[in-house]
């Protein structure tokens, strides 16, 4: 079982978190710093296991974590994981997010913050592994950008009726007097 | 509506959408919270608006607001409505927002059920699939409940992405609401075989993540699993499968052997390292759990640390890291094949990375030896000289301590060498284990008697030079030696050199500034020196050295008599007094010294860390009783029990033998030390009750600066290192003796005392430098054998251990489209919620038949179903008003004891698999024909009333696959299939027949005034015999009950020797002639000719009556025909419910009352929905069924009564209104009422 996802930055800044488990805000927050603190002052050329921290499960989780320029991307799972497959996860994770948002940089994280989660959602569910391969997750996802599209045209092509078109024209000129006042 | 689209438009060109509030938030870094609380304003007044699109806009920033930490749980209800939108974009929103914030204890979680359904059953897939990831992050037991049969028809459903989803969740599904594991596991396991890549992989995880939990329930799967193994080429899902075996095969050797090949196979053959390590590590599991070493297996192990060791020696640290985890695991078992790579593990101690030094040293724990220990050990002083971190140094300190003292100090050869280095160690800065170090010290100096001299003039140098520990207050840690080295001076002072100065040194006033519980120890044992002091004086005849050393106590002491802490102040106050008064004698020169003495003589043993748990309670003593009334709640709290006498754990070790005579302890002790040898204890000195203490002023201690780049060397102290070197030319010299005795004799090689020692044969010929003997602990006699690795109760898995193998009984059917079952009240929505199962069950039938047909017909299917869900509401709506139909359900609960008779069958398939070994066919059907009796027995004895043919349809059925299985593996899969046919025609025959049938079977006759009743109920059943049983109390013996069993010869041939045989439990026992083992069966008194049957009684014993149990055992017989006479057996199960110890007892109505009204019995209830019986009817059968009998009866309430053979009331209150029958209940044993209440629930399930 995948306990909790999180991505932040090399600041520790929480950039997505998704825990598989119920805490609160404070925890969660307490999590995040504290893996943090635990993945960060790790060099570069060392392993990607660490024995988890002390809030989220102990000893029996493991992180496995990839730092990506500035972001890391970090896995907490327990024994019933492979530590290379969730490696291996991570890097479809990275991979789909590049494909999905077209070189993927930490701003496109911060902005669609929803998108990064439909995304994952295809991948991971509930905290167990869902769909590995990257092709499947990207054509989901696509699909579902569609339709939302699609709903999003319907929005605009609304026929007003006359007496709707004079209320929209007297809203305005209303916000008008609103803004020159 | 299309205004309010216009309006919400306009709106939006004002609001902040999610892109906005972050660039908001990034521009106002310098008053981020304060700008996140106005934008968390807006977002209020967002939400009161009735535009959806608003909402949900809002609601996606609430999301990005609760990852960075601010609780949102307040606008729940918003995203209860966002969720509800039908739009899909806000919908996807409204459950993201949802996953992300609710939980159990969220309360409009409740708001969503009905929602959630909707969304399930939508035709948009997207819908269904966006709800389903939603509910996998929020599901609580009521959600699971209500939607269990939602999500398991989704497992059928067209579309792979749907299928993979409904899967998935079904785990989630089953943690909250574990009765529903059973009547989902069948389709469960059929997805293992789906077409589709993603659902079989979303399977495989399902029940990966149930057996590794439960793994003994799973068993029956391995053959499937063994399929998937070989014939998959996902990594992902052969990963999983074989961590999966790597589970299982601890409970079965022989599967471990099964896998050995196809394994090492996939070692050989794969590119992937992931899999690799699993396979590696799945091999490990083997042959840990084969683990008798045999001879064809030390390839594999030699494989795998070939294996690991190219990963170890890769630049990739990943890749070093797992292969030194996994080394540590071939390590316990095969400690050999490990050794030989010290080098490379020695080296990975040196690497820059921490994770993989710690894993290095937890290798270094396995390959010492003696040879090697002292070296090893010196290489780790050294890294803790260097080592940085003090997480990393106290890691090694741990390590270091552990490695030396595991095994009862095997591979110690020299202890003086060991207590010098746990004297270096003392001299770590900042480490938190002092009390470690301190407990290792009293160990050795307690269990070794040789050490002791050494082990005394050691502490004395420390104590000597105390000021050195604790000169700083950051290095507080440390002076918990202090405690070890003190009690040790005190209680071994004979060997004290200079026993003057270390009662000076244990005296001075700084001591005053070390935690109480240490200044405690310091002066009691200031006491045992003054005492050996004073002999020696006296000895000398030089009272005048014995005078000053009163002196010097009674000048001394008063300053611990002013301690804060208690202790203290107790102990130095009594022993002033003590002082004072042996001043006195001295004085009148009074010889003194034999007199003190003997206060601390006694000799000290160690005793066992568990020996106080172990001590069996006496006979008739309640601990939970009150001794005397409990006090009045008014008793104030400051008076909390004291920890202060917890703290002082030494004094409490000294048992003192004295009373009981020598002999006597001789001979316990010699039994404890036959006990022990295979089971070789460490003491625990319990270090936890001296890690509290309280340091006054600490701060004020004059700080000694010390600089520690330069080793400490103290006078007098020896160095480790230099034992290292003496170690080496003793070793040599002896080397050169032997060499000459070699000829003579082979000498005797280690200390008495040693036991059990494995290490590898050279190695045998280091003697140690000392003659040890290390001291066995106590254990109190008689004790209990119990060893308590109890899991923990909170545990959700737990829940989760369910035999999928047992039939499926139909109270189990998963409960449909009812909100919460308690609210169900009205007779409409009963009928409502009775019918809706059945209609699915069919539906899930045809759906199988249905499968038959070919893909092409996949599309024309989808259109179909389609059809038949509008049909399917329809039906629904019509069930509403109609009564429930009979047929229907008779065929239901075929449909539902089908399946597990193929399951029980596949158990006995099992054991067939794993034995390799070629059966001829007639032995082959002989052993397979009882069990696929057995099986198919139990699941008629869950529905006894149901037509025989169905065991006489799978029997042939069973023998001839089994004839098929033999031949070889290959042509597994064929037959696999063709049983799957198989058994849909099973379900298909069944569909067919249920119409009819349903006038032959119990249905029908219920309509008749009072049905036949009989309380007997098949036990097993074969072509031979059938034996059929009933359970009766006996009134004279309050622990006896009889059961009686019928047995009717089937066969045509004459049945004789037949013998009874029950496997006894602790609770019930069957009462066996004097004489008889407690494993022998008993003669039934009779034979029977062809078609004749007969009934035999067995008395039974049982303790306790509160539950109810079932006990195995066995039938054998001769079948004599004209040609030949066989010996057959057959298997059963007996069932003793709660029921069968109720004794049908008369009650008047005003005894009744008063038993009522005594407030002694707990009270309990249970609901039946849909019973359509007259009142009578009902009352029959709980009267029959269940022995109870009915007191008073006004119209359609009755109070029932029962007495259990041990004289426990129950007392019944049966009310009935329109199909609903409430049962109130009391009774004086909880559990006992539940159970009975149970049973009658079921018997009514039944009909």
């Amino acid at each position: 079982m995948i306990k909790a996802i999180l991505i932040f930055n090399n600041h520790g800044k929480p950039r997505m978190s998704k825990f598989y488990e119920h805490y609160t805000e404070d925890t969660e927050q307490q999590i995040i710093r504290e893996t943090f603190h635990l993945v960060s002052k790790r060099d570069e050329n060392v392993c990607n296991f660490l024995e988890g921290g002390l809030l989220i499960g102990g000893s029996e989780n493991k992180l496995i974590y990839r730092h990506y320029a500035t972001l890391y991307f970090v896995f907490c799972v327990d024994s019933s994981e492979s530590e290379l497959g969730i490696l291996d996860l991570i890097q479809v994770f990275v991979e789909t997010l590049d494909k999905c948002f077209e070189n993927v940089c930490e701003l496109d994280l911060i902005f669609h913050l929803d998108k990064v989660h439909n995304i994952l959602a295809e991948m991971v569910m509930g905290g167990m592994v869902l769909e590995t391969n990257m092709s499947e997750i990207i054509t989901q996802v696509e699909a579902q950008g569609k339709m939302e599209k699609s709903e999003r045209l319907q929005d605009v092509f609304v026929e007003f009726s006359h007496q709707d078109l004079l209320d929209f024209y007297n809203q305005m000129e209303m916000i008008q007097t609103q803004l020159t006042r | 509506m299309a205004l309010k689209i216009v309006k919400g438009s306009i709106d939006r060109m004002f609001d902040k959408n999610l892109q906005d509030l972050v660039r908001g938030i990034r521009n106002h870094k310098e008053d981020e919270a304060k700008y996140i609380s106005t934008c968390i304003d807006e977002i209020k007044q967002e939400l009161k608006q009735d535009n959806i699109a608003v909402k949900a806009n809002a609601v996606c920033k609430l999301t990005y607001l609760q990852m960075l930490g601010y609780d949102v749980s307040w606008a729940a209800f918003n995203i209860v409505e966002v969720m509800s939108s039908s739009k899909f974009t806000y919908k996807r929103i409204g459950y993201l927002a949802a996953s992300q914030c609710f939980h159990e204890g969220t309360d409009v979680i409740m708001l969503t059920t009905n929602q959630i359904r909707k969304d399930l059953s939508s035709p948009n897939q997207y819908d269904t699939g966006v709800a389903l990831t939603g509910l996998s992050c929020f599901v609580t037991p009521d959600l699971a409940r209500d939607l269990a049969n939602d999500i398991m028809t989704l497992m059928s459903h067209t579309k792979p992405y749907i299928r993979k989803k409904a899967v998935l969740i079904m785990y989630k599904v089953f943690l909250k609401y574990p009765e529903s594991l059973r009547p989902a596991f069948p389709r469960l396991k059929e997805k293992l075989e789906d077409p589709d890549p993603g659902v079989q992989s979303a399977a495989v995880n399902v029940i990966c993540e149930l057996a590794r939990r439960n793994p003994k329930n799973y068993l029956s799967l391995a053959p499937l699993f063994f399929k998937l193994m070989t014939s998959s080429t996902n990594n992902w899902v052969l990963i999983k499968i074989i961590k999966l075996f790597g589970a299982l095969t601890p409970l079965e050797p022989r599967l471990g052997k099964k896998l050995i090949e196809p394994l090492t196979n996939l070692i050989h053959s794969t590119s992937a390292m992931s899999l690799l390590y699993e396979c590696v590590n799945t091999v490990i599991a083997v042959l840990i759990s084969l683990s008798s070493g045999m001879p064809n297996h030390s390839a594999s192990i030699q494989l795998c640390v070939q294996k690991l060791r190219i990963l170890i020696e890769d630049s990739d640290q990943n890749l070093k890291y797992l292969g030194l985890l996994a080394m540590s695991k071939i390590l316990k078992t095969h400690p050999k094949s490990v050794q030989s790579h010290k080098d490379l593990i020695l080296q990975c101690l040196d690497d820059k990375d921490e994770s993989i030094r710690l894993r290095a040293l937890d290798l270094l724990y396995g390959m010492v030896s003696k040879k090697n220990l002292m070296e090893i050990v010196k290489k780790l002083m050294l890294h803790v000289d260097k080592a940085e971190g003090t997480t990393y140094r106290d890691e090694l300190l741990t390590k270091i301590i552990d490695i030396c003292s595991q095994s009862n100090y095997q591979y110690i050869t020299n202890f003086e060498w060991y207590i010098s280095i746990l004297v270096e160690l003392t001299r770590l800065e900042g480490t938190r284990h002092g009390h470690l170090i301190a407990s290792q010290m009293l160990d050795v100096a307690i269990r070794v008697k040789a050490i002791r001299g050494f082990a005394v003039a050691q502490m004395a140098t420390l104590l000597d030079n105390a000021h050195l520990l604790t000169g700083n207050t950051q290095r507080n840690g440390i002076c918990e030696v202090l405690y070890a080295a003190a009690w040790i001076c005190g209680e071994f002072s004979e060997h004290l050199e200079d026993p003057m100065q270390t009662l000076e040194a244990m005296l001075r006033p700084k001591v005053a500034t070390l935690p109480g519980h240490i200044q405690a120890v310091y002066v009691q044992n200031a006491a045992k020196l003054f005492a050996t002091v004073l002999q020696k004086h006296e000895g000398e005849t030089d009272s005048q050295a014995a005078q000053e050393t009163s002196q010097l106590l009674i000048d001394r002491l008063p300053l611990f008599v002013q301690s804060a802490n208690l202790e203290v102040q107790e102990r130095a106050s009594c022993i002033l007094q003590l002082v004072k008064y042996i001043q006195k004698l001295q004085q009148k020169n009074v010889e003194v010294a034999e007199e003190v003495t003997a206060l601390f003589a006694g000799e000290l043993n160690p005793v066992a860390p568990k020996a106080q748990k172990k001590v069996p309670i006496p006979e008739g003593l309640d601990l939970d009783a009150w001794i005397n009334e409990p006090p009045s709640e008014s008793e104030s709290e400051d008076e909390k029990p004291k920890v202060v006498f917890a703290k002082e754990e030494p004094k409490h070790y000294r048992s003192r033998h004295t009373e009981v005579d020598e002999k006597e302890l001789a001979r316990r002790r010699e039994v404890r030390k036959q006990e022990q040898a295979n089971n070789p204890f460490y003491i625990k000195a319990s270090p936890s009750s001296q890690k509290v203490y309280d340091a006054p002023g600490v701060e004020h201690i004059p700080v000694v600066q010390i600089d520690l780049s330069v080793p400490l060397k103290v006078p007098g102290m020896p160095m480790s290192d230099q034992y290292l070197k003496l170690e080496e030319e003793r070793r040599q010299k002896e080397k050169a003796e032997r060499k000459k005795k070699e000829k003579k004799k082979k000498r005797e090689k280690r200390g008495k005392g040693r036991k059990a020692d494995s290490g590898p044969e050279s190695e045998e010929d280091i003697t140690p430098a000392h003659q040890v003997d290390i001291v066995t602990e106590e254990m109190p006699e008689n004790a209990l054998p119990s060893d308590d690795d109890d899991k923990d109760p909170n545990d959700p898995h737990k829940a989760l251990d369910i035999d999928l193998d047992k039939p499926l009984a139909d109270s189990e059917k998963l409960p449909v489209r009812t909100h919460r079952p308690e609210v169900l009240k009205s007779p409409a929505e009963d009928r409502d919620s009775k019918s809706v199962p059945q209609e699915t069950k069919k539906k899930s039938s045809k759906e199988k038949k249905e499968k038959k047909k070919d893909k092409e017909k996949d599309r024309k299917r989808s259109k179909e179903e389609k059809k038949k869900k509008k049909k399917h509401k329809e039906v629904e709506e019509e069930l509403l008003e109609s009564q429930p139909e009979e047929a229907v359900q008779s065929e239901e609960t075929k449909e539902a004891a089908a399946p597990p008779t193929s399951t029980s069958a596949e158990a006995s398939d099992l054991d067939f698999w794993l034995s390799s070994a070629p059966v001829p066919p007639a032995a082959a059907q002989e052993v397979t024909a009882p069990s696929s009796a057995a099986a198919v027995d139990t699941s008629s004895a869950a529905a006894p009333e149901s037509e025989p043919d169905e065991p006489k349809d799978t029997e042939p059925e069973d023998t001839k696959s089994s004839k098929h299985k033999k031949k070889k593996q290959k042509k597994e899969k064929e037959e696999k299939e063709k049983k799957k046919k198989k058994r849909h025609h099973h379900h298909h025959h069944h569909g067919d027949a249920g119409g009819e049938d349903s006038v032959q079977n119990g249905t029908v006759e219920e309509e008749e005034p009072l049905p036949p009743m009989s309380n007997y109920s098949l036990l097993a059943e074969n072509s031979y015999i059938k034996m059929v049983y009933d359970i009766q109390g006996n009134h004279q013996d309050e622990s006896k009950v009889v059961v009686s069993v019928i047995f009717e010869n089937k066969s045509d041939s004459f049945l004789k020797s037949m013998e009874f045989n029950v496997l006894d439990s602790l609770n019930s026992k069957l009462q066996r002639p004097e004489g008889a083992g407690p494993h022998d069966g008993l003669t039934v008194p009779f034979q029977l000719p062809p078609g004749v049957s007969n009934e035999a009684r067995f008395v039974f014993s049982v303790q306790s009556i509160v539950m109810p149990q079932k006990l195995k055992g066995t039938l054998t017989f001769i079948v004599k025909s004209d040609e030949s006479s066989t010996h057959e057996k057959l298997d059963f199960k007996l069932h003793f419910t709660c029921t069968s110890y109720l004794i049908t007892t008369p009650c008047y109505s005003d005894a009744y009352a008063k038993l009522l009204e005594s407030g002694d019995l707990k009270g309990s209830s249970l609901r039946l929905e849909g019973i359509n019986m007259p009142f009578h009817h009902l009352l029959a059968r709980i009267c029959f069924h269940h022995h109870f009998s009915v007191v008073e009866r006004i119209d359609s309430c009755a109070s029932m009564y029962s007495r259990s053979i041990q004289g426990h009331h129950v007392c019944l209150l049966v009310k009935t209104s329109d199909q609903t029958v409430s049962i109130d209940a009391k009774c004086d044993e909880p559990s006992l009422l539940g159970n009975v209440l149970d049973e009658i629930k079921q018997t009514f399930s039944k009909c």
